[in-house]
């Protein structure tokens, strides 16, 4: 038996889950915390937000996310890869800057519109 | 000084104040103006970039610029002016000073007032951290705002005091731009922030969380160079014998939020001393008619979607006052009793209710399974069970008006089972 | 050879300085750290001392009346916040009741004006927040609070204007005779000149010893305060001391120029200068606040900091000759803020009964005005924005300062080089946020008015960087 807190929204339901017994789960008020409880014992997984360099926009950076959840051990090679980025302005809500980020099917998207400085 | 008149005036455009606007404008205010001191909409979402924004309001899990670009477009084509860069000096009841490089010094009058100006956060000096003063000491909001949106990293090895959600989310951001995170420390005996949070930002990269512990003294000429933590007694004082040394050259603080009611204040709204912000009425008006509250500026909350969702409110509340309906007639006063922080709304017009209440507080600590309990004049009038409480989560309860009279306060109590 | 060096440029510094460069002379000011006013100039209590604390015939007795006189003259002249609110003394027993009438003799006898003793029936009348067991109290209409880093900041732009050189991040590491003079040596190169002026605070020891045979020993003496939010501004009208000891002239509570209120200082001797503070002298400081003013709410505090006294193992200021052209100005210890002004009419008065030639200049510049946005008058905003639309942007929320004010002191003529050297001349970051939500904007105004990289600008004194570094260089991340 292993206890978790699930990170799939704010409400942070405390799951018991049976790894011997297929992870089996309780605690969970919504399905999506029996599927965490299983990807996070068997391949956890994670969002990634950071930021991306951007020139001749209202500001230096622009925030960036994983389209879906990539594997947590992937984290720090897809912040370096995500370093080698420059966007030039104007930048669109939802434009993917890196496609398949490191082979993992996901891509990395801008999340805000960054217009150009005046 | 010109004539400019508008049916509802929203001071501040971060999602409390865009969530009124679209909703007074959708209420049928024909001339609706949003004023932002900042150069673009959004408040302190845009630079809250993580995720996790939305789930209620969108049914969608997004990042803080994602939910705050969704309510910028939306005002698009709204019919409502939005004045950016312009700061609002002074509220004269329903008229206001404003200021900005573009539009001058410029004097507008509203039909109603709707207060979204957020909060600030607590700084070093709100809670006396004895010991030197070098530079490195950030409140985690400004280092976000020089991470997320400037693009500087402000520290290498860091400390982080309070375990608010602002302070885990900065842990995490720190680590993954290449700082080390040496701990996060907390003087109440649990987390202030989400339980989500504790996982994903602190478990993920192996921080320590030292709960019941505080910062002693703060060391360095010039920058941050040590901070000495100890371990704290049930009354909060540090135990002699227990300190430890961290070598750090910065040093976050997640200590709190307090709403920003300067401009309230010198209003005369009348302000309540547990939220620090305006006391209200059902439909979030103040103590100063026609002027509404909503959002940080009024209770601090840590879910952006239950701002949306009182800001609605509290926009349709000012178009309704705008185009001249009033509510009056019997007021009851709601109160916070045992194991409850504070109430929001404090006070109810009984004439004029929906068919439950909607109403928010804090528990006082962390409670296990227990009853939320309102009673008026002894009589219970709502009754609701919850698994688990903590003052880091605000909850909400829905009173049945039906059962309201006008007979005296409702206070709302925690009760533990026996 | 320049005709006066001054080591330092806290008040005392600037004082002489702006006597100094208002005469046809040439004047060096050489300051250790990256900004006028960094040391006991900028961490005090702010007050311009009426004078019934100095025994009478002292130095510090004549210093301190004249120099309150020409401080209100000055700040008038030259913009600096000043309102003379007037202190009370409060006696809590019969034995300080007595004392109230000791001061109050000593102060006639220095010719302070208007000093009486009230009783503790009139002085809660005068002040409703003071404590039900005060016994009576020594009113004195002239004293008065100040702006002092603004006072000094305004007394060195003066000497600036007048043609004073000033250098800064320079510090004395030698100081040696030259024929008809002293060279001074620092780290950026050796000046010569005929007199130097000794006013490194609570340096003044070493730098005299640099050239002299030691004759007095600064003991830093450190005091700590706490600063209120201004919603306790109003607390007090008057500056509340209570009864000196040996220790110093006690905790006090007043309001600020600022419209904050400021709670302190205790009294500690330290080995080595130190502006830390500490939770047993915070508490002390607490108490003792609270036997004055009950109700005081130090929940409400924004900021504690903690100021050095130059303190000397002497009872007066040391201001004579350690060397023939070398001019002590040292253990400026309270009422040095007040003094300051006269030290500085005095040092010229000495210099020139030393040989110093310096008649005065034609016309040499006297005023200086800012515009402090937050204190116009409604049609007076208008205007100025209408002039330039950069007033019309407020940076600093918490005490409504524009990007105009920060720009025009970026091109002053001390311009700053740090965040806190912004906050010092015009105000922004002094508020209840404490720079949260301006610092980035301050910095960034700063950076392009001044051509610098953020990631050079200090937050404060050298070496106090703000930022490490950008996000996405190469190996930056995990």
């Amino acid at each position: 038996m292993k206890e978790l807190t699930c990170i799939v929204c704010p409400r942070g339901c405390r799951l018991v889950v049976d790894e011997e017994n297929d992870y089996a789960t309780a605690g969970n008020a919504c399905p999506r915390g029996a599927e965490y409880a299983h990807a996070e014992l068997t391949a956890p997984t994670r969002v990634l937000t950071s930021t991306v360099a951007v020139t001749g926009g209202i500001h230096p950076r622009c925030p960036v996310k994983t389209a879906a959840a990539i594997p947590k051990g992937l984290l720090p090679a897809a912040m370096r890869r995500i370093r080698a980025v420059c966007l030039a302005a104007p930048v669109q809500e939802g434009q993917v800057v890196i496609p398949d980020l490191l082979g993992t099917g996901v891509d990395l998207v801008a999340c805000r519109d960054l217009p150009r400085a005046d | 000084m010109n004539g400019l008149y508008y049916d509802v005036i929203v001071i501040g455009g971060g999602p409390a104040g865009m969530a009124a606007a679209l909703s007074a404008r959708e209420q049928g205010a024909p001339k609706v103006l949003l004023i932002e001191r900042d150069c673009e909409l959004g408040g302190i979402l845009n630079q809250c970039i993580h995720n996790g924004f939305g789930l209620h309001y969108f049914k969608q899990e997004l990042t803080g610029p994602e939910y705050a670009g969704r309510f910028i477009r939306r005002l698009d084509g709204a019919g409502i002016e939005v004045w950016l860069d312009t700061m609002v000096l002074e509220l004269d009841g329903l008229c206001l000073h404003t200021v900005s490089a573009a539009g001058g010094y410029r004097v507008v009058r509203a039909g109603s007032v709707v207060l979204a100006m957020g909060c600030r956060e607590r700084t070093r000096g709100a809670i006396g951290i004895p010991g030197s003063r070098p530079a490195g000491i950030f409140t985690a909001g400004a280092a976000q705002r020089y991470v997320n949106i400037e693009g500087y990293l402000v520290g290498r090895r860091v400390l982080i005091l309070g375990s608010g959600d602002i302070g885990l989310i900065m842990a995490r951001r720190m680590t993954l731009e290449g700082a080390s995170v040496l701990a996060c420390v907390e003087v109440m005996p649990y987390s202030g922030g989400l339980a989500r949070n504790i996982v994903q930002c602190l478990h993920d990269y192996d921080i320590p969380l030292l709960l019941s512990h505080t910062i002693v003294e703060i060391r360095g000429k010039n920058r941050v160079e040590q901070a000495v933590v100890a371990a704290v007694d049930g009354d909060r004082r540090p135990i002699p014998g227990t300190e430890q040394v961290f070598d750090c050259d910065t040093i976050l603080l997640s200590v709190g939020l307090i709403p920003e009611n300067e401009l309230s204040r010198a209003a005369g709204i009348a302000i309540d001393p547990h939220t620090k912000g305006a006391v209200v009425y059902e439909n979030m008006q103040t103590s100063l008619p026609g002027v509404f509250a909503c959002g940080n500026v009024l209770h601090v909350h840590d879910l952006v979607d239950y701002v949306t969702a009182e800001s609605q409110r509290a926009g349709r509340a000012a178009a309704d006052y705008a185009a001249g309906q009033r509510r009056e007639g019997a007021e009851l006063e709601l109160c916070a009793g045992d194991g409850v922080g504070y109430t929001v709304p404090q006070r109810l017009h009984l004439a004029h209710l929906d068919k439950t209440v909607p109403m928010f507080f804090r528990p006082r600590r962390v409670y296990g399974t227990c009853a939320v309990v309102a009673r008026q004049n002894g009589r219970q009038v709502g009754r609701f069970r919850r698994e688990r409480m903590a003052p880091g989560e605000m909850e909400q309860v829905a009173l049945p008006a039906l059962l309201l009279q006008d007979d005296g306060p409702v206070t709302l109590c925690v009760e533990e089972d026996a | 050879m320049v005709d006066v060096a001054i080591i330092g440029c806290g008040v005392v510094g600037a004082a002489a300085a702006m006597q100094l460069a208002r005469r046809r002379c040439s004047v060096l000011v050489l300051e250790a750290e990256n900004d006028v006013a960094m040391g006991t100039t900028k961490a005090n209590s702010a007050i311009l001392h009426a004078g019934y604390d100095p025994e009478p015939g002292t130095l510090m007795a004549k210093l301190n009346l004249r120099g309150s006189l020409l401080a209100a003259e000055l700040c008038e002249q030259l913009d600096v916040p000043r309102r003379q609110c007037g202190s009370m003394v409060l006696a809590f027993s019969e034995e300080e009741r007595e004392h109230l009438r000791v001061l109050l003799e000593r102060g006639q006898k220095n010719g302070v004006p208007g000093l009486h003793i009230v009783s503790g029936e009139e002085a809660r009348q005068m002040e409703p927040a003071l404590s039900p067991e005060v016994r009576g109290a020594l009113v004195a209409p002239t004293a008065a609070i100040v702006s002092p880093w603004e006072l000094a900041l305004a007394m060195a732009e003066n000497a600036v204007q007048n043609g004073a050189q000033l250098l800064l991040e320079t510090p004395v590491t030698g100081l040696s005779p030259v024929a008809g003079g002293w060279r001074l040596d620092t780290p950026r190169g050796s000046y010569t000149a005929r007199f130097v002026l000794n006013a490194a605070g609570v340096n003044a020891d070493q730098i005299h010893n640099l050239a002299a045979a030691p004759t007095f020993t600064i003991c830093p003496n450190r005091g700590e305060y706490y600063l209120l939010d201004k919603s306790e501004g109003d607390m007090v009208g008057h500056v509340i001391f209570q009864c000196p000891t040996k220790a110093g002239k006690g905790v006090l509570v007043a309001p600020t120029v600022h419209g904050n209120l400021i709670v302190g200082p205790n009294a500690e001797g330290l080995q080595t200068p130190s502006t830390a503070t500490t939770a047993a002298g915070l508490a002390f400081v607490a108490a003792a606040a609270r036997k004055s003013v009950t109700g005081l709410q130090l929940g409400a505090s924004i900021r504690n900091f903690a100021g050095v006294r130059a303190n000397t193992d002497r009872d007066d200021f040391v201001i004579e000759w350690a060397a023939p052209g070398l001019l002590d100005l040292g253990g400026m210890k309270s009422p040095g803020l007040t003094a300051a002004a006269a030290v500085g009419e005095y040092a010229l008065e000495l210099l020139e009964r030393a040989g110093l030639s310096a008649p005065a200049k034609q016309s040499p510049v006297t005023t200086r005005r800012r515009v402090r946005f937050a204190r116009l008058s409604a049609a007076e905003k208008a205007e100025l924005v209408r002039e330039d639309a950069r007033y019309g942007r407020i940076v600093c929320r918490c005490e409504t300062v524009t990007e105009g004010e920060i720009v025009a002191a970026c091109h002053s003529p001390i311009p700053p080089r740090s965040i806190d050297g912004v906050k010092r001349r015009v105000g922004a970051g002094m508020g209840r946020c404490q720079g949260g939500f301006c610092g980035p904007r301050v910095l960034e105004i700063l950076c392009r008015e001044r051509g610098l990289s953020p990631l050079e600008v200090p937050q404060d004194q050298a070496g106090s960087y703000l930022l490490a570094a950008q996000t996405k260089q190469e190996g930056s991340e995990r």
